[in-house]
């Protein structure tokens, strides 16, 4: 057991939770959902969080097809779709996804085709960078873990 | 000789005299034979002739006369004696009939006379008529006039336009050379010259108000003649006339707004009077008729009247556009007064929002250092953390709601808590501050103090620390002692009686502190928001002011009251509250509940095997759900809709967990058809708790009215999902929100 890489690893580890939490990707439901990861369920928040990512492109698929007319766009459709969406940001703490998602449901109560599409984009683009940047921890966790060293508990500030 | 009865005349017959005396009366004859005949033929033309008689009489007596001389030619030459009997008859006849005309002529003659002194009578009167008739059509063609000069004063509201119009229609009507107004300034010492006829620029200069034809003026209302060489009179410069046009002037009075008083009208109790001059040209001789001046003095009259009307409508103009001024600006300021309160009451959202998510995670990792293996110091340390903590939650909450309570809408959370525990805590809480201070705290709860009560813990719990918390902040030395009894009767607000009722009773608190006191005149600004009193001994103690002020309406909710007893500065004070409680059934029932001088026992969290049912339709969301009741160990099934909810559902699933987030009624709708299900069955049906987006009002009842148990918000923590396991479990009933 290589100390010092594992301490390497933890304290980079700590760091970029940390910084994820500041730069406003995610929230304390997210540190929620890394409490119930026990020895009964040791993949639990990547299992999730792979569910949510493949909701996020099934319903973004979805939305996009429902704004392609320009003419006969179906807002309640589109609307059930963000209300979902939105519910599952909420669950796993993708902070900045929900908020799109709640700017997206205000373009859809007045029913404003430009706003929904840009808010889509967003969208897509939040829940991508959020995916790489989950990505990224999970490697971390594995190498840690890999290293014989423990996921260290991280306070939110 | 021959006798006969023939006369010789007196003459020879023929002499030339006697030639002409023939001729003579022949003529004669034949002019008194004309005369008659003229006269019944002009007579018989004239229609009118009163004397016809006289006429008959008059025309016998000469043709009697005529028929003399004609019979007198027969006697120039001898004739007989017929003749000379015919000629003696008509002669004696024409005499009688002379005689009879010249005395009925004495009659007649001077009737005619009179006849014609009446004729020269009528004429005259006839020419005085005729003068009267011109005299009284010129004063209806000034009646006229007036009329129409009124109807055009009167035709506009316009004060110029009024003024103007009567100069004009007035130098019209009575053919004046120069007409002019003078208006009294501002100052009222002076009159300026404001509009005339002729010049179209008047050059405005002022005389001063007290000369004394102004004065003689302004002293009667009736036209007054003035000389033309008055200061008002001098309008331009005199130019070679010889003689000036006669003046009149006449007083015009200015009515003002106020003295339109029901007591005064008609009599004018105004003193401003406009002077109004009026010039007949020059060099025409006329004079001023008493007509002219009686048409000049209705005229000013009207004209008064006018300008006072076009007043009334100055005023109300302007009375009406302050109005709609202070309208708009009423309307500003009451929309800058709703932004406002927005603006406040999203800021507050907001801040609430942010203050919040630094709190829950003290909360959480409170509660997760709880969790660690801990020394009882180390354990007693956090609880009070945790429970300072939920405590600032809730003082978050309450500024929040601050805003509410002032709306009224706030409403207490009603509970079952141990009243002797509470207290206990609220000491806990402040007797590290008072060791600090080297105060010592006693607490003295009254024997008959019931155990278990119901009301608002938090709110409860809020008060006391409140109180209790500035008790130990005013005093510097000396000691605080808390009381805790029943009242049964307040003899000391007199408009506040205490009558235990039933289940109710009323708890009084009070708490001594021998610190700073407060100055009688002071305490009753003491429970304003926001106000300090300015004592040095309080200035350095900091605080908001908001304590006293929210605990007042705590109190006022609970249907109590509170005040403060001071003797004065220096002397202390106490601080005494009275708040209605209910009394809990469950008195007698010894609850589990930590008594925070022995180490807590960590709170039931062992849920093996408890078989629960989720039901949410969002994928991720049920996952989440799922983990975490995995996690406490409860045995979970899932389901992702209503229809698989009905079908999965039995009585070993003790509670059902059920996602409402969609908007409408059909997620509540399976809680009625799981009741249904289950009063059919001799079963105890599951709990039923909604996971919701929100906890307002609305939701809750909405919730209570489908039958649910509960509501959670999403997203639930795991200390949540924990103590709401338990709370349901245990009571079988939560409507707590997060």
């Amino acid at each position: 057991m290589n100390t010092t890489v594992v301490a390497q690893l933890q304290r980079q580890f700590q760091d970029y939770i940390v910084s994820l939490y500041q730069q406003g990707f995610l929230d304390s439901q997210f540190s929620e959902l890394r409490k119930l990861q026990d020895e009964g369920s040791p993949d639990f928040v990547s299992e999730v969080v792979s569910l949510f990512f493949d909701d996020c492109s099934k319903l973004i698929n979805t939305m996009s097809r429902s704004l392609e007319q320009p003419d006969n766009v179906d807002f309640k459709q589109l609307d059930s779709g963000v209300h979902q969406l939105k519910g599952s940001s909420s669950s796993v703490g993708a902070r900045r996804v929900k908020n799109v998602c709640i700017s997206f449901k205000e373009c859809c109560d007045v029913q404003n085709r430009e706003g929904c599409l840009r808010c889509l984009q967003q969208v897509d683009y939040e829940y991508k960078m959020l995916k790489t940047k989950l990505q990224d921890l999970f490697n971390l966790e594995q190498q840690i873990l890999q290293a014989g060293g423990t996921i260290p508990q991280v306070d939110i500030n | 000789m021959e006798v006969c009865n023939c006369i010789e005349p007196q003459w020879p017959a023929d002499e030339l005299l006697m030639k002409y005396q023939y001729i003579s009366d022949f003529f004669i004859a034949i002019a008194y034979f004309s005369i008659p005949l003229e006269l019944i033929y002009f007579v018989k033309k004239s229609a009118v002739f009163p004397y016809r008689w006289v006429l008959v009489q008059f025309g016998a007596f000469i043709v009697l006369c005529g028929a003399t001389h004609l019979i007198n030619l027969w006697t120039f030459t001898t004739h007989s004696r017929t003749v000379a009997l015919v000629m003696t008859t008509a002669k004696v006849l024409t005499a009688v009939v002379s005689c009879a005309t010249a005395l009925m002529l004495v009659h007649i003659i001077p009737d005619l006379l009179s006849v014609k002194t009446r004729e020269l009578f009528l004429k005259n009167k006839a020419a005085e008529l005729d003068r009267e008739m011109g005299l009284i059509r010129t004063q209806e063609e000034t009646g006229r006039h007036v009329r129409m000069l009124t109807h055009e004063i009167r035709s506009t509201l316009d004060r110029h336009t009024i003024l103007k119009t009567t100069l004009v229609e007035l130098g019209r009507t009575l053919a004046l050379e120069e007409c002019a107004l003078w208006m009294p300034t501002r100052t009222g010492l002076e009159l300026q010259l404001s509009y005339t006829l002729r010049h179209q620029h008047p050059v405005e200069y002022t005389v001063p108000i007290q000369l004394p034809v102004i004065n003689q003026v302004f002293g009667t209302s009736r036209a007054v003649k003035i000389s033309p060489n008055s200061p008002v009179a001098r309008l331009r410069p005199v130019s070679g006339k010889y003689m000036l046009g006669e003046v009149v002037a006449v007083r015009v009075p200015l009515l003002h707004l106020s003295n339109f008083q029901i007591n005064d009208w008609p009599e004018l109790s105004t003193k401003r009077y406009a002077l109004m001059v009026l010039m007949l040209p020059s060099d025409s001789a006329r004079q001023w008729h008493v007509h002219e001046l009686e048409l000049v003095e209705v005229v000013a009259d009207q004209v008064a009247v006018a300008l006072s009307h076009a007043a009334i409508l100055e005023e109300s103009m302007r009375a009406r556009d302050l109005l709609m001024e202070q309208n708009v600006a009423l309307d500003l300021a009451r929309r800058e007064a709703e932004t406002a309160i927005r603006a406040r009451n999203d800021f507050l959202a907001v801040m609430n929002h942010e203050m919040r998510t630094p709190m829950h995670a003290i909360i959480a990792l409170s509660s997760l250092l709880q969790e660690t293996e801990l020394t009882p110091e180390q354990r007693l340390m956090v609880e009070t953390i945790l429970k300072s903590s939920n405590l600032l939650a809730t003082l978050m909450n309450d500024v929040l709601d601050l805003s509410r309570l002032e709306d009224g809408s706030l409403q207490l959370e009603l509970g079952t808590f141990n009243l002797h525990t509470l207290f206990r805590e609220v000491l806990n809480l402040i007797k590290p501050i008072a060791v600090v201070k080297k105060l010592p705290i006693t607490l003295n709860l009254a024997p008959d103090l019931p155990e278990f009560v119901v009301g608002d813990e938090k709110r409860l719990m809020q008060i006391i620390l409140n109180i209790v918390g500035n008790a130990v902040k005013f005093s510097k030395q000396g000691s605080i002692s808390v009381t805790a009894l029943v009242t049964k009767s307040d003899t000391r607000a007199a408009d506040f009686f205490v009558v235990p009722t039933g289940s109710h009773f009323y708890l009084r608190v009070k708490v001594k502190d021998s610190g700073a006191g407060i100055n009688p005149q002071d305490i009753p600004k003491l429970f304003t928001k926001f106000a300090q009193t300015q004592s040095l001994a309080t200035r350095s103690s900091g605080g908001s002011g908001l304590g006293l002020a929210i605990s007042k309406r705590f109190v006022n909710l609970m249907e109590g009251n509170i005040w403060i007893e001071s003797d004065g500065l220096g002397k202390g004070c106490t601080a005494i509250f009275d708040v209605k409680l209910g009394i809990s059934e469950r008195s007698n029932e010894s609850k589990q509940s930590g008594i925070p001088k022995v180490p807590a026992i960590p709170r039931h969290s062992n849920f093996t095997g408890l078989k629960v049912l989720v039901m949410d339709e969002n994928g991720v969301s049920r996952m989440v759900t799922k983990g975490l009741l995995v996690h406490l160990g409860c045995e979970v099934t899932t389901v992702s809709s209503n229809e698989e909810c009905l079908r999965v559902v039995s009585h070993e699933h003790k509670v059902v967990f059920m996602d409402v987030c969609m908007p409408g009624v059909e997620n509540y709708q399976i809680a009625l058809c799981i009741h249904e299900k289950f009063t059919k069955q001799r079963h105890q049906r599951p709990l039923l708790v909604a996971l919701s987006g929100n906890t307002d009002k609305s939701t809750k009842e909405k919730c209570m009215s489908f039958g649910l148990d509960g509501v959670l918000l999403k997203p639930v923590s795991l200390d949540n999902m924990r103590d709401v396991l338990s709370d349901l479990l245990e009571r079988r009933v939560l409507y707590e929100g997060m």
